[in-house]
């Protein structure tokens, strides 16, 4: 993964207005920003609800109907095993978006803690896990997921692990700098000679304040989860079949493919382009944004 | 630093690989049960019974001299299996980065140097390629190019040199695509902010001619982070290689990796991991010394040439 701090774009005075203060979630990203909010939510709901909604049982084969395409209520015909692919891919929905889920908030958690511990403390602790975060840096999310495979097993939750410990080093050093530009501020001072305990600023004022671009790393780091979570899946390595998931779909369906019928591998593919497109359009802004504020 | 990384992540690999479940024992004799002797034979034959850092150790220093152990399942030297796949990997690595260079930056220069459609086409294209990921663009090629239109072959590595090329098309197109939209965005945003600056303007308006500006003044300028992306990007590829290997069944070091991970073939999993954790970390390095050498400011040493 390649994970890379675009360079600010200068940004004209309208959308400096428009971005404004305080949380409301989704301001100064315009319209895109809410029409990928929109197809968001609905993959979201799809991931909570798509098993029981799936109109058919996404595990029932029927290999006398493998590879037939549009039929009936089947509305997107069958798999190599004669399984309806619409019920499949609304089930496949949960383990490959709840999945990259818990790998940011994870990897958030763990970033944004080792960012504001750093910059609060700094002196030798931040050299030391500076220098720890720069070896981590040294393994690719793919290598680490695949020796977590060997050293735990195969499946969601080792290549979850793996992904969130990777990514980390990145958001702790994106968020290490805003935290530093932040404890220089002089209302953080001023709370320090009010008495406040440490934690509490760092809790309650500095991460309160560091929320518009912690929410913008998060979003665009979702979009990195999910290609390399599914990209495990289709490797074997993640979440193991016959369970439905899109990175498995992908995988699974790659012998239709060569037999000329790559419905399936298509739909599941399609399925993350789209959602990724979106996280990474939502992305983008939210950071423009989150860049505008804490400036 | 480059050698403490490397020597601090080669321990984290042995270590992690150490803690992994399986015994190697059972691997050796294949399910059959062995006599106390024939155990003792092959513990000393493979040091099982040694401390952990003496292992460790004897293991990092065999390591240097290219000897990365013996794959047991296999009986086989883990580093000549290695090399007999870099090369598929390399090629792969290579053509990739090479499409990368010339696409993305020619359509960042494009996007950056036009506004207007011609922008506007390069910000959309940019943002749907760097949402395909590698094995979906992959599942995509075979379909179209390989099995519908038959330009290419399906599978496989190939012989001989226009061959090997024609085999790994449509392997390199699938790992450079989302890469691309991630050097696209970078070059322009940078032409982009190297256009805007004052002595370019100034340079505009007093008549230099527009070819020698881009190529002197903005070029120049911009290649510092665009070396940069360029660089991270095709270190990150050999990990990434794994992926597109396994989807068109090349025979390379990361689809080997993947097998040897599959089958639990410890040492070839560590001697693997070293080799992509030592190209990363040796790729960057190279690019934090070529980014010296294009900023002189960075380092004071370096003239300005």
């Amino acid at each position: 993964m390649s994970l890379v701090e675009l360079p600010t774009t200068a940004v004209p005075p309208a959308r400096r207005r428009l971005a404004g203060r305080g949380l409301p979630l989704l301001r100064g990203t315009g319209l895109v920003g809410h029409l990928c909010a929109i197809v968001l939510l609905g993959a979201l709901l799809v991931a909570v609800f798509g098993a029981a909604i799936a109109p058919h049982d996404p595990d029932l084969t029927n290999l006398s109907f493998a590879f037939v395409g549009r039929f009936q209520d089947h509305y997107l015909g069958f798999d190599s095993q004669g399984r309806d692919l619409l019920s499949r891919l609304l089930a496949g929905a949960r383990t490959s978006i709840l999945g990259p889920l818990v790998v940011v908030l994870l990897s958030m958690l763990f970033g944004t803690v080792l960012a504001i511990a750093t910059a609060w403390k700094g002196g030798r602790f931040d050299t030391i896990v500076s220098a720890a975060l720069d070896v981590l840096f040294a393994f690719p999310a793919i290598v680490l997921a695949i020796i977590a495979s060997v050293v735990i097993e195969p499946g969601l939750k080792a290549a979850s692990l793996a992904l969130s410990v990777a990514y980390t080093p990145y958001i702790a050093r994106v968020l290490r700098s805003a935290a530093l530009r932040e404890r220089s501020r002089d209302y953080i001072a001023a709370l320090e000679v009010q008495g406040l305990r440490a934690w509490v600023i760092c809790v309650r004022h500095l991460g309160r304040n560091m929320l518009p671009i912690i929410v913008a790393q998060g979003t665009i780091l979702f979009g990195y989860a999910m290609v390399d979570l599914a990209a495990i899946s289709f490797l074997g390595l993640g979440v193991q079949p016959p369970q439905a998931d899109w990175g498995v779909m992908v995988a699974t369906g790659q012998s239709g493919v060569l037999q000329g019928y790559p419905m399936e591998s298509l739909c599941a593919g399609l399925c993350i382009v789209v959602v990724v497109i979106a996280v990474n359009l939502l992305g983008e802004r939210l950071s423009d944004r989150s860049t505008l504020v804490t400036r | 630093m480059l050698i403490v990384t490397l020597f601090v992540a080669s321990f984290a690999i042995y270590a992690a690989m150490y803690l992994a479940p399986g015994n190697p024992i059972a691997a050796l004799t294949g399910g059959r049960t062995p006599t106390p002797q024939a155990i003792q034979v092959l513990e000393e034959r493979y040091h099982l019974n040694d401390p952990f850092l003496v292992r460790y150790v004897r293991w990092l220093g065999n390591a240097l001299t290219g000897d990365l152990g013996v794959s047991i399942p296999l009986r086989s030297d883990v580093s000549t299996l290695i090399r007999q796949r870099i090369g598929t990997t390399v090629q792969l690595v290579a053509f990739a980065s090479l499409i990368i260079v010339v696409v993305g930056i020619g359509l960042g220069v494009l996007g950056g140097l036009r506004r207007g459609i011609v922008d506007n086409v390069v910000i959309v294209l940019s943002t749907l390629s760097a949402a395909v990921p590698s094995f979906v663009a992959s599942i995509i090629l075979l379909s179209v190019f390989a099995v519908n239109l038959g330009w290419f072959p399906v599978l496989g590595g190939g012989d001989g040199f226009v061959d090997q090329v024609r085999h790994l098309t449509l392997p390199a197109f699938a790992l450079a695509f989302s890469s691309i939209a991630l050097v696209a965005r970078i070059t322009r945003a940078s032409v982009r902010e190297e256009m805007g600056r004052e002595h370019v303007q100034t340079a505009i308006s007093r008549g230099i001619p527009y070819r020698l500006i881009v190529r002197r003044h903005v070029m120049r300028n911009a290649a510092i982070p665009i070396t940069t992306i360029v660089g991270i990007t095709v270190a990150s590829l050999f990990a990434a290689s794994a992926v597109v290997e396994r989807a068109f069944t090349l025979n390379g070091i990361g689809a080997y990796l993947i097998q040897a991970a599959l089958s639990k073939d410890i040492a070839v999993v560590q001697g693997i991991s070293l080799v992509i954790v030592a190209v990363f970390v040796v790729v960057n390095a190279i690019v934090d010394f070529l980014y010296a050498t294009l900023d002189p400011r960075v380092s004071l040493g370096t003239s300005a040439s």
